[in-house]
């Protein structure tokens, strides 16, 4: 026989959850409680063990789809006395108690919603017959039906709410709503009006096909799907480019979340909250590559990872200690400008889930060595996926490390909250001019970005000044300290 | 005491590096290692004082030792596994915590009464409790899971530290009885930070009760590490409340044996309550509904993975020459059948009636509540069919 899985409630109180990936296919043999999925909630990434063992018939859900509490994910064939000898709140659907639920517009008889509805601590009990009594209607919204007839409830043994402006009709065929009444708010879930708030989708508008007018999380989709498809043709028409509308394979639609979601509102925020001002300076950095060959070489550094970042990190913080106003936040809220007596150093890191910003706290307080260290782990734990929180959280300044893709030089936006970001080029072999002639030299590009609001062009101009003057010549940082 | 590190796990040494006074050192104390009898490798490390009382485990109870700790950890999986597939609501996980709850649970008697947290599900196994009786309340169907003179175990308090109290209090009337047993209560070293347990401390040692404090450090309460709760030792904030203290490296099942025993022994002759901190740690997530790698370095709970409670003695079945294949194929034979009972148990557990929340509110007839009864029976009856009223209370 096949047995469904649905979702359950991961969590305490939770709708939905996230798959992130299905660690079996369809046509598997599984045993009971093998891992078959990792699912992401709001509160964990959770691995998803097998409540049966059987073949997989089919993946309902795709990696990367969000699914509600309650929606089956995956289909089992299993022999007759196999898996659990009696359904349970996770396979209900089976149950011969619960109807063949409807769903969609023909369930909103009597008010009975069409699904289980999650709540504190699983997703509530089995729906059942839909014979409930008309006098407990569950809404107190008006539900116009469609032939117009309103008339008040008769049996309505409950004292009703002032503010319920028009009786309930039960309605035999709930059909979508339309159009709310001037006043009245949509009527859809917490989790759904969030995803219509993120889309920047008015409720008001969307049709709603859910048991008595609500919104469902579908409803919303597909407005979204209507409106993209709607809007295209316009664009592509002004454009006056003879181009087919409907072209599904050439181009990819990916949901934004996680942590491209938050990248985006951070570099959004930060790009049009803070002025920003990018200076250049290439520098012959062959004495810095030099001393790094010397380190290498040497007991106390050898077997520690020692790249042209470690040097670049050091030079920022000696030159910080110089230029204090790039290691300061502008707090708009007080009026205030705070300025860190402690370096907590960001290195942007590309890592499988995207972009984040690690940094290592009191780096300033941290011996060469040390820092090298602190580097090579933190990278380590970004590419593991284990930065912590911690970790992201309360960085003072930071450094992108674009040379790792052969880049020269760019405009580095600011990570939010702080004042300065500087983007560290490829160590290349150039001519350069060298003690008055030209000489094949080891020189890279900084790229310095600072809120202008912080940080003035003299200061943001020596800071960078500072630390080109470290990588060119390590020596010179015996004047700065 | 500790030759292996397991003393130093940062946590207990907060003061460590810092710049010591004479004032300091009082304050923060010596610091003391832990009573371990097993090392994390395996190896039987002897002890003159506490020795004598684990000198009649034989190698066949060490080897039902093993296989109690395994069955744990297979029930802490299983329903760990019933949490995620929808089964269990919630399941709070005490994997790493095997020997501290078996070891101690292994050493009461019968008579004795345990007042426990909601995470000694090992030690309810211990006392015998119905597999299917252990995920009742996880799965929503019930407020309580078992009847708590049935094994001697009042049911699990989710009230952090509450369950000092009522241990405290059951003492007190072990005493007036004149009885020789003893009251166990089990918390977590979050629970210290409470006022529940000081109170109970309090009266514990004023009163002299047969009361054992068993306090399972597994260095988080939830996302709070216990160096944040506590800059001593949590065995010396005993001393302060005059009771005397023992602490054990709780992932050895025999020296947490010892030390029960010893708290035992001083409860059974009249001397008083005893607080016993078994250094552990909690391998897994405070309970399904958390994520510890929020908060929690991963490399500690590699340290810890190598200080495993059941590894350790079955290296030293190894060393002994008890593990045999026979054996091992016996232990999970247990764990499978133990985890198929369960399984079973929970997912063909009848769902609860609208009714049965009058069933266990008073033990005696009461006429409020039989009003009270009536009217919900007579309002129940009111939809029709009464299996249908279910969904829709449940549903609210």
């Amino acid at each position: 026989m096949i047995k469904e899985f649905r979702l359950p409630d991961l969590g305490e109180g939770l709708t939905e959850s996230e798959i992130l990936s299905w660690k079996v296919g369809v046509g598997d043999t599984v045993s009971l409680n093998q891992v078959i999925a990792e699912v992401e909630t709001a509160k964990a990434v959770v691995e998803l063990p097998s409540p049966f063992a059987g073949v997989i018939r089919e993946l309902h859900e795709q990696p990367g789809t969000i699914v509600e509490v309650g929606k089956p994910i995956v289909s089992f064939e299993v022999s007759d006395d196999a898996g659990t000898p009696s359904p349970g709140p996770g396979t209900a659907a089976s149950s011969p108690a619960a109807p063949a639920a409807p769903a969609g517009p023909a369930a909103g008889q009597e008010g009975e919603p069409a699904k289980r509805q999650p709540n504190l601590v699983g997703y509530g009990a089995v729906v059942e017959s839909s014979a409930r009594p008309a006098r407990r209607p569950r809404n107190r919204l008006p539900v116009v039906e469609s032939v117009q007839v309103i008339a008040p409830v008769v049996e309505s043994v409950e004292t009703r709410p002032v503010e319920t402006k028009a009786p309930v009709v039960a309605s035999v065929e709930a059909q979508p709503v339309e159009a709310q009444s001037a006043g009245t708010r949509p009527r859809s879930t917490p989790p759904v009006r969030k995803f219509a708030k993120d889309s920047g989708v008015d409720l008001a508008l969307v049709a709603a096909t859910g048991p008595q007018g609500l919104i469902t999380r579908e409803d919303v989709q597909h407005f979204l799907d209507g409106r993209s498809a709607g809007a295209a043709p316009a664009r592509e028409a002004g454009a006056a480019v003879a181009l087919q509308v409907r072209q599904g394979e050439r181009e990819t639609r990916t949901p934004i979340k996680g942590v491209r979601k938050f990248t985006a509102a951070a570099m959004v925020q930060s790009a049009f909250t803070a002025p920003h001002v990018t200076e250049f300076l290439t520098v012959d950095v062959t004495p810095a590559m030099d001393l790094l060959a010397k380190l290498k070489g040497s007991r106390e550094f050898g077997g520690h990872k020692l790249t042209p970042l470690t040097l670049a990190a050091k030079a920022v913080l000696i030159a910080l200690r110089r230029n204090p106003a790039l290691n300061a936040r502008w707090d708009e809220a007080n009026q205030e400008i705070v300025t860190f007596n402690y370096v907590n150093l960001g290195i942007a890191a590309a890592t499988p889930r995207g972009l984040t910003v690690p940094n290592i706290k009191d780096a300033d307080s941290l011996s060469l060595l040390q820092l090298a260290d602190a580097l090579a782990e933190l990278t380590e734990a970004a590419r593991a996926g284990k930065t912590t929180p911690a970790d992201l959280s309360g960085g003072t300044i930071s450094i992108t490390n674009i040379g790792v893709f052969g880049i020269d030089a760019g405009t580095p936006i600011l990570n939010p909250g702080e004042a300065a970001i500087l983007a560290l080029g490829a160590v290349r072999n150039m001519p350069w001019e060298y003690q008055g002639q030209v000489a094949l030299r080891q020189v890279l590009t900084l790229s310095l970005s600072f809120d202008h609001r912080l940080v003035d062009g003299e200061q943001g101009s020596r800071f960078l000044a500072d630390v080109g003057a470290i990588l060119g010549e390590p020596g010179m940082a015996l004047t700065m300290v | 005491m500790s030759t292996d590190g397991t003393g130093q796990d940062g946590a207990d040494t907060p003061s460590a590096g810092a710049p010591s006074t004479d004032a300091m050192a009082d304050i923060h104390g010596q610091g003391r290692g832990l009573v371990q009898l097993i090392t994390p490798s395996g190896e039987r490390v002897s002890h003159p004082e506490f020795d004598p009382w684990v000198q009649d485990i034989t190698d066949e109870q060490l080897c039902s030792l093993f296989e109690d700790m395994t069955v744990v950890r297979r029930i802490d999986v299983e329903a760990t596994a019933l949490q995620r597939q929808g089964e269990l609501a919630l399941w709070p996980p005490l994997l790493g915590q095997e020997a501290a709850q078996v070891g101690s649970g292994r050493s009461l008697r019968a008579d004795d009464f345990v007042f426990s947290s909601y995470r000694e599900n090992g030690v309810a196994y211990c006392r015998g409790v119905d597999l299917t009786d252990i995920v009742r309340v996880w799965r929503g169907n019930a407020s309580s899971g078992w009847d708590p003179y049935s094994i001697n175990m009042a049911t699990p308090q989710i009230i952090i530290g509450a369950q000092t109290l009522h241990a405290t209090g059951y003492a007190m009337g072990i005493q007036n009885d004149g009885a020789d047993s003893a009251a166990v209560t089990y918390f977590g070293d979050g629970a210290t930070s409470e006022g529940d347990v000081s109170e109970a401390m309090v009266f514990a040692a004023s009163f002299q009760v047969p009361v054992v404090f068993f306090c399972t450090n597994n260095h988080w309460a939830i996302s709070e590490p216990v160096r944040l709760q506590s800059h001593i030792q949590l065995a010396d904030r005993a001393a302060g409340f005059g009771i005397p203290s023992l602490r054990v490296d709780g992932n050895d099942v025999l020296a947490v044996m010892a030390a029960t025993r010893v708290a035992l022994d001083r409860a059974r002759r009249g001397g008083g309550p005893t607080f016993i901190e078994a250094v552990s740690y909690r391998m897994g997530p405070h309970t399904t509904a958390d994520d510890p790698t929020r908060y929690r370095d991963a490399n500690e709970l590699e340290d810890w993975a190598a200080k495993d409670p059941i590894s350790r003695v079955e290296a030293l079945l190894d060393r002994k020459g008890l593990l045999t294949a026979a054996l091992k194929q016996q232990v999970k034979d247990r764990a499978d059948a133990v985890a198929r009972e369960m399984r079973t148990g929970c997912t063909t557990m009848p769902e609860p009636q609208p009714l049965d929340v009058f069933k266990h509110v008073y033990s005696t007839p009461n006429s409020w509540l039989d009003r009270q009864q009536d009217h919900y029976t007579r309002y129940l009856a009111s939809f029709g069919d009464p299996a249908e009223a279910v969904s829709e209370e449940g549903a609210r």
